[in-house]
């Protein structure tokens, strides 16, 4: 049997490698002899085993363990609703906790630590693990997407994974995909792995990331216009800057080769469900038309505007009996996010549940964001819906500007005016925002994303 | 500014920004030949309500939808009476 531990010894330089947290580190080496399960790894064996720790280090170490040893092991991200944990539960026939908060919820419970203890009965996998990611959508309880190990790792090839001295970092929590993929990066090859931290602020984690010599960095489009604000932004000395889970438009893309030139410069599309479906490293936004319907391992289609694609690297399933089906009848996942083609490349417009209908005209908020955020002067922006008695909705934004927004006034009003003149000139009328509105910041969500409401 | 005078600055102001010709601003001009189609009237509306703090198609819901100008700015003068 294959487990993540066999294959990570496979890569070797065990010794030089290391996971660095927020509050203390772990040799991986020291995995051969240790356990993080208090010498409880075996109670644990053909299993379905729930991981909720808050902790990255303490999660990453347990996922490093349980693979091969549990029948299915949920991952929960550290902000899971505790609402939700009896549903996500129900739904995976969970028999075992491994946390460090809800004890007594398993008939088997776990505490996991990342002070390693003496491994009693040496590593051996059994078992092919289920992995179980959580998506959250804006309300109501989690979908539960099954992967394997197999279908995580698809995407990780030799090309993808740089390895002698490699140390890798992410913006997200390894728990959600985006992260998860870095995680399986740095174990994979021969990387070490800085972890984040949810309570840390943007500018201590870039100042952490840089002294450990982080490499290879990743985070979506809402964590880079982020981090670009910070004066620690300079400080990452890193070779590959990558960005997925949102689309990253041309002015991030610019601003991010501006800050790091001499790094490589990728952005992924991927999802829970439909993993990753490819990287495009030549620096521009969208992705070149030739790859739609090109043979492959990664087949992709466009139906009604929307990306569809089927390879080893989706998800098999939603768990639960009343979940829809993920894939349809020819095995392609509908990824729901709308693409337009415009020369010989597409471009990612807005997620299908995203739109805004204006008098009967639709209205992606990410196509009108990719054109603010092309403005000189603007960081980022959310567009946003404003209920109307006259067209059931008009087009608002939100602009957060770079540097300090200049007081209400002639100066700040002629800016708004450049700003929806910007718009003007390149997006149909019901396009085209009827307000601008200069915040000092946007809400991210904790999987770092632009929370947008009523999407 | 009195209502009636914002409306008609908020008239022309979008009509600028649109690029629309507007008809002359009387009393009697129907809306709809005005020249403003109703992606303008609603960021009128929208912009009425942020400066004079009123929405009245929200408001009153069985009110009649105005006709004329005339209708338009006694529905705005009703409403901004009764804040």
């Amino acid at each position: 049997m294959i487990s993540l531990w066999h294959v990570m010894g496979a890569a070797g330089h065990l010794a030089e490698r290391e996971l660095r947290g927020v509050g203390g580190r772990a040799a991986l080496a020291d995995l051969a002899g240790s356990t993080s399960l208090g010498g409880r790894l075996e109670e644990l064996r053909g299993r379905a085993v729930l991981l909720a720790v808050r902790d990255q280090l303490t999660a990453a170490l347990a996922l490093i363990e349980l693979d091969g040893v549990a029948s299915r092991l949920v991952v929960c991200p550290p902000d899971l609703p505790a609402e939700h944990l009896p549903f996500v539960m129900a739904t995976a026939a969970v028999e075992a906790v491994v946390g460090d908060r809800t004890p007594g919820l398993g008939i088997v419970d776990v505490e996991c630590t990342a002070t390693l203890a003496p491994l009693t009965t040496p590593r051996a996998a059994t078992v092919l693990t289920e992995w179980i990611l959580l998506t959250s959508g804006t309300t109501g309880p989690p979908k539960l997407v099954a992967h394997t190990l197999a279908s995580l790792t698809a995407p990780i090839t030799r090309g993808s994974a740089p390895t002698a001295s490699a140390v890798w970092s992410t913006f997200y929590d390894i728990r959600r995909y985006g992260g998860l993929q870095i995680f399986l990066r740095a174990m994979l090859g021969w990387g070490s792995m800085v972890l984040s931290s949810a309570a840390e602020p943007t500018g201590d984690f870039l100042l952490r990331a840089a002294a450990d010599g982080v490499t290879h960095i990743s985070g979506t489009p809402s964590h880079w216009r982020r981090a670009l604000m910070s004066p620690s932004a300079p400080k990452l000395a890193p070779r590959y800057v990558r960005l997925s889970g949102e689309i990253a438009d041309q002015a991030v893309l610019d601003r991010l080769r501006d800050v790091y030139p001499g790094a490589g410069l990728g952005h992924a599309f991927a999802s829970t469900e439909a993993g990753v479906a490819f990287e495009v490293d030549d620096g521009l936004a969208g992705f070149p038309s030739a790859r739609i319907g090109q043979p492959g391992p990664v087949e992709l289609k466009v139906v009604d505007g929307s990306l569809r694609i089927r390879s080893p690297r989706t998800a098999a399933r939603y768990l639960g009996a009343e979940a829809p089906a993920l894939r349809d009848g020819d095995g392609f996942v509908d990824t729901g996010d709308m693409v337009e083609r415009r020369g010989d490349r597409y471009y990612f417009v807005g997620r299908r549940d995203g739109m805004i209908n204006v008098g009967g005209l639709k209205v992606h908020p990410e196509e009108v964001e990719a054109v603010i955020n092309g403005h000189p002067h603007v960081r980022m922006s959310r567009v946003r819906t404003r209920k109307s008695p006259i067209t059931g909705a008009l087009v608002i934004a939100d602009v957060v500007l770079n540097g300090e927004p200049p007081a209400p006034g002639p100066t700040r009003t002629e800016l708004e005016r450049d700003i929806t003149e910007r718009c003007r000139a390149v997006l149909a009328r019901h396009k085209v925002p009827a307000a601008i509105n200069v915040v000092p910041a946007l809400p991210v969500t904790a999987g770092g994303k632009l929370v947008r409401h009523g999407a | 500014m009195s209502v009636k005078a914002e409306i008609l600055s908020q008239f022309e102001q979008v009509a600028r920004e649109q690029k629309k010709r507007l008809a002359p601003l009387s009393d009697d001009l129907v809306l709809l030949d005005s020249g403003l189609d109703s992606l303008c009237i609603a960021i009128i509306v929208a912009r009425l309500e942020d400066t004079l703090g009123v929405d009245p198609f929200n408001v009153t819901q069985e009110a009649e939808f105005p006709v004329t100008l005339a209708d338009f700015v006694r529905l705005y003068d009703e409403v901004v009476a009764l804040k």
